[in-house]
């Protein structure tokens, strides 16, 4: 398996799109996605559950001088959320194509360049490589919701970039601090995270620059206090980019913890781990409380989002092996559950005249069953009954959190509760009640809302009738990347885990 | 007696090969000012234009030709100096005046200044910046300097029908004496302190006979610091950048944005990393609060602009705040750094202001921002490089602008400086305000905008469509879309595959000797 080939080819496919006359872009953009999702297909068939490192490694140097590699891997942590990745650039790609643009090429040439840099970002398994690819996905979203979104798009937008590339540029200064700093005397400069993991940098360096890791991927996030591109960004941003930005770029951070700052800066996740999980609870309350209270119906499902990722956050900074497994899952899940969400709405707001705003909605089940029974699927899962593939995840996160910080995790629980409050609002003031003024009622149309719907909820039920599909792949990889920090933070990895230790060739 | 005088001095060793890319330039503007006599429309508009760029492709062969990595070697003893930085430093003047000349091309200020005296100025200045880089002592450092100066000043105000430009050169000759002066009187006590003008026998002076705490050596060394800084636009002495740039003739203003600030930073490290390394605990301190400084009024200058003129004058001043980050730590690493950015900043910005004077020319807007509305739809040939340089300005990866940032930050961590690297991202992010402004400006207009109604037609919603007027089409300036597509083309180039750019670099890295090993 070449992992060049699924990385370029959505890019490759954007760049024909643009050179193909107006009408014919789109189908070489979904071409492109669906051959990245029969790649990752391909790539958890071949995938080697049992191996724990990187599998299919490509290691060349990239730019010498700066000691930075071209290395691409795949291990039982970012597996998963590359198929996520292919799997929701298929359903935005659908979700888009059956509806007309302006300016197509450019449209479907941003698409696929974002897919190309967010795949980089999972599979680079060098820091530098890492952080070109994560700033470089700006720059196909700056443009897809400033020139396609809706209201003020241009402010949100910058907005947006601004708030996050503050982030990515701090995180740009840490990076080469890390690289430099953790270079031994006379020996040449190296980005690769295998190289950093070895070694590791003195513990005041660890924090600050583990700081500003921290700020780069909450601020993607979004975490509490770094959500202020929120509102106007989702609001502004067209649905099949909605898609993309709550359910996968969101993503990138959490992973970003996991693959490079806890294994790099044990010391410092130790030492910071109270400062996470408070973010993280208070993320998971305040979003919570702000889902319930709001009117649009993004702006539910945007602060819905805060809590999960709160969930996510916290279950990593537990640094519990369980918890850690409940998060890897919690990704991928609230990746499928949040696209169904948006498609759900933008479905919604076609029968609103495009209003999505609670108060004017209402009554649409009578009318349209089939979209009300998908929605209460999708709504189920997300506030994780039983039997949905959320309610694995959570439940993992909630577990490993018990055993290492009761009290967060009891004040974490409240947020299930919570979910369940504001779900079946927003799923109560769409679908039932009085039919509101706007809404003109038809059930979902085979051609435009269907092809991006029923994947998604075909997924969900997967999810939730075989979770140890997803559990039995990962295990292996994530659990030695969070046992260091746990050793550190006087948790108890679990003696089977001991052995991954001395494997990392780490002390204690 | 003259005899015997002229017996004691011996003549001074020349080495004319090195010297040939100076001949060749000398030749060449002497060559265009006597052509341009004729005063025909062919020799006007295409041979003096062509013998420019033939001089300037001249010398760039010439200099590739002499290149040659390691030490300095003499061209003319203790005078003039050739190494790899010099000769690196040559390719950013070289094509800073091709691209000039390209985009003069149909510039009103060369037909009301005359063909021959505006690229007869042009090529004075090139060759005022290529010995200033290849200076080997104060008295030469400061006649290359005004050399360089003093044609700019003229072609400043080479617009002479517009009030604007001659008050931009009038400005920028009063300015820029005053910053001669200064750094003329700093040489002098650097010289008063140590009892010599060349660098290397001031760089052995400071070990041996003169303390390097002399107050008359540090006040000069602080004047000559103050010099430099009027020319590379650093804070708080960049009063002049915006009115100046934004007065002269846009080709002319592409040209200073970027040869001139090559040159002053050639300036800095000539003289700081060769003459003065072992000053460093008194001067980095000073110019990295500079940088500072720099890096905060350039952006926060920046935000407030419509002018994109002046936008590019203030970003400019808060990119040289970056890239004096290189200069500060004084090692190998940090010029490799800086003559990089140096590189990809001249692609960059040539590139932004060809972008510049396609549109001015056809809009009536000049070079207000709101020239390039719906360019993305309209112009997409102009509309990408602007984009792609803004992004690189920006400091986005997969652009040249990226990785010199990258290294910019590497060298500074490397120095000691890391928080001077944390300052650079911040000042990045406060830029990000003005950079993606022109970008929106371009791509997200209104889906649809409302045509008034006319005798006969209500108001009715359209499409916004291209082509305000046919001489809008870019592509009647074919030259200047051909600048600006090969600097974007560039930028993207060294962002994804800078490698060939760094043999270069690291070529001049080795020029000079104290920071090796």
């Amino acid at each position: 398996m070449h992992l060049t080939i699924p990385l370029f080819i959505p890019l490759a496919a954007g760049i024909v799109g643009l050179l193909l006359p107006r009408g014919l872009a789109r189908w070489a953009s979904l071409a492109g996605t669906l051959a990245v999702l029969g790649y990752s297909v391909a790539m958890i068939v071949d995938f080697d559950s049992a191996t724990r490192g990187l599998q299919w490694v490509t290691n060349e140097t990239w730019i010498d001088t700066l000691g930075i590699h071209y290395k691409l891997g795949v291990d039982g942590l970012n597996l998963f959320l590359i198929l996520a990745t292919a799997f929701l650039w298929v359903i935005a790609t659908l979700y888009a194509a059956v509806r007309e643009w302006d300016r197509p090429r450019l449209f479907y040439f941003n698409l696929g360049l974002a897919e190309t840099a967010v795949l980089g970002a999972f599979l680079a398994q060098d820091l530098a490589l890492f952080v070109v690819f994560f700033d470089l996905m700006l720059v196909p979203f700056y443009f897809l919701i400033g020139a396609w979104g809706r209201g003020n798009r241009v402010y949100a937008t910058t907005k947006f970039v601004i708030y996050t590339l503050s982030g990515s540029l701090l995180m740009l200064a840490g990076a080469v601090a890390l690289g430099v700093l953790s270079t031994p005397e006379g020996g040449q400069i190296s980005f690769q995270l295998s190289d950093l993991t070895v070694h590791p940098v003195g513990h005041g360096t660890q924090v600050w620059i583990f700081l500003l890791f921290a700020a780069a991927f909450l601020i993607k996030a979004p975490a509490f206090p770094l959500h202020g591109w929120v509102p106007e960004t989702y609001r502004a941003t067209p649905i099949p980019v909605l898609i993309l930005l709550s359910g996968i770029l969101s993503k990138v951070g959490m992973y970003a913890f996991l693959r490079i700052v806890i294994p790099i800066m044990p010391g410092a996740s130790a030492t910071l781990q109270e400062l996470m999980l408070v973010i993280a609870v208070v993320s998971i309350l305040y979003g919570s409380v702000l889902a319930f209270s709001q009117d649009d119906a993004r702006l539910v499902v945007a602060y819905s989002s805060i809590a999960q990722l709160g969930f996510i956050l916290l279950g990593i900074f537990a640094l519990d092996p369980k918890s850690a497994q409940g998060s890897v899952i919690q990704m991928l899940n609230h990746a499928v559950v949040v696209a169904g969400l948006f498609v759900i709405i933008g479905v919604i707001a076609a029968r609103a005249r495009e209003s999505e705003s609670l108060e004017r909605l209402g009554g649409m089940a009578l009318r349209a069953p089939v979209l009300a029974g998908l929605f209460l699927i999708v709504a189920l899962a997300t506030l994780a009954m039983p039997g949905s593939p959320n309610f694995v995840g959570e439940i993992l996160i909630l577990f490993g959190t018990f055993d290492e910080k009761f009290v967060y995790g009891l004040v974490a629980s409240v947020g299930v509760v919570l979910a369940a409050v504001y779900m079946i609002r927003l799923y109560q003031r769409t679908m039932h009640n009085r039919a509101g003024p706007d809404v003109a009622s038809s059930d979902l149309s085979y051609r435009l809302d269907l092809p991006a719907l029923a994947p998604v909820a075909l997924v969900l039920i997967a999810l939730g009738l075989y979770p140890q599909f997803v559990l039995h792949r990962t295990e292996a990889s994530t659990t030695p990347k969070i046992v260091r920090a746990a050793i550190k933070a006087g948790s108890d990895p679990g003696p089977q885990h001991a052995e991954a230790t001395t494997v990392k060739g780490a002390t204690p | 007696m003259i005899l015997t005088l002229a017996a004691k001095v011996t003549p001074p060793v020349i080495d004319y090969k090195g010297f040939s890319p100076l001949i060749a330039l000398v030749g060449g503007t002497v060559l265009v000012l006597l052509v341009a006599l004729f005063r025909g429309r062919a020799v006007q508009r295409g041979l003096v234009p062509l013998l420019t760029a033939g001089t300037l492709l001249t010398a760039m062969g010439l200099s590739v030709w002499v290149w040659h990595a390691g030490d300095s070697r003499p061209i003319v003893e203790g005078a003039i100096e050739r190494d790899a930085l010099a000769m690196g430093m040559s390719m950013i003047f070289y094509v800073a005046g091709l691209a000039t000349v390209l985009l003069s091309h149909r510039s009103v200020a060369v037909r009301e200044a005359g063909a021959g005296e505006y690229y007869m100025l042009l090529l004075s200045s090139v060759t005022g910046m290529v010995l200033l880089a290849q200076a080997a002592n104060l008295v030469t450092l400061f006649v290359a300097l005004e050399l360089l100066s003093i044609p700019l000043y003229v072609l400043c105000a080479s617009h002479v029908r517009r009030r604007t430009s001659l008050e931009a050169g009038l400005k920028y000759l009063v300015i820029g004496s005053l910053g001669s002066a200064t750094l003329l009187y700093g040489l002098a006590m650097i010289y008063g302190a140590t009892g010599t003008t060349s660098f290397a026998g001031i760089d052995n002076a400071l070990g041996d006979t003169v303390s390097i705490a002399d107050p008359l050596f540090l006040t000069g060394v602080g004047l000559a610091l103050t010099g430099f800084a009027f020319k590379a636009s650093v804070a708080p002495f960049h009063q002049w950048t915006p009115d100046v740039y934004q007065g002269a003739p846009t080709p002319i203003t592409a040209f200073m944005a970027v040869a001139t600030k090559a040159a002053a930073f050639a300036m800095f490290l000539r003289v700081l990393d060769q003459a003065l390394p072992s000053a460093q605990t008194y001067w980095a301190p000073a110019l990295a609060t500079l940088a500072v400084i720099t890096i905060i009024v350039g952006n926060v200058g920046a935000i407030a602009q419509s002018s994109l003129k002046r936008m590019l004058a203030w970003s400019g001043v808060a990119q040289a705040g970056y890239i004096a980050a290189g200069v500060v730590v004084g090692t190998q690493k940090g010029l490799e750094a800086t003559a990089f950015y140096l590189f990809v900043y001249l692609l960059m910005n040539v590139g932004a202001f060809a972008v510049i004077v396609a549109r001015e020319r056809v809009s009536e807007f000049g070079d207000d921002i709101r020239s390039l509305e719906g360019l993305g739809r309209a112009a997409p040939w102009l509309a990408w490089p602007m984009t792609i340089c803004m992004l690189a300005l920006a400091g986005f990866p997969a652009t040249g602008g990226f990785i010199g940032k990258f290294y910019l930050i590497d060298a500074a961590v490397s120095g000691d400086y890391a928080w001077l690297g944390i300052v650079i991202v911040a000042g990045s992010v406060i830029s990000l305000v003005y950079y993606l402004r022109v970008i929106a400006v371009m791509f997200m207009g209104p889906f649809e905008i409302t045509l008034p109604a006319m005798p006969g037609r209500p108001a009715r919603r359209v499409k916004p469509v291209g082509g305000w007027s046919p001489e809008a089409d870019a592509w009647r300036q074919p030259e200047v879309v051909i600048v600006a597509l090969l600097c974007a083309a560039a930028t993207i180039f060294f962002g994804v595959w800078p490698n060939p750019l760094f043999d270069v670099v690291r070529d001049m890295g080795t020029s000079i000797q104290s920071l090796i090993g």
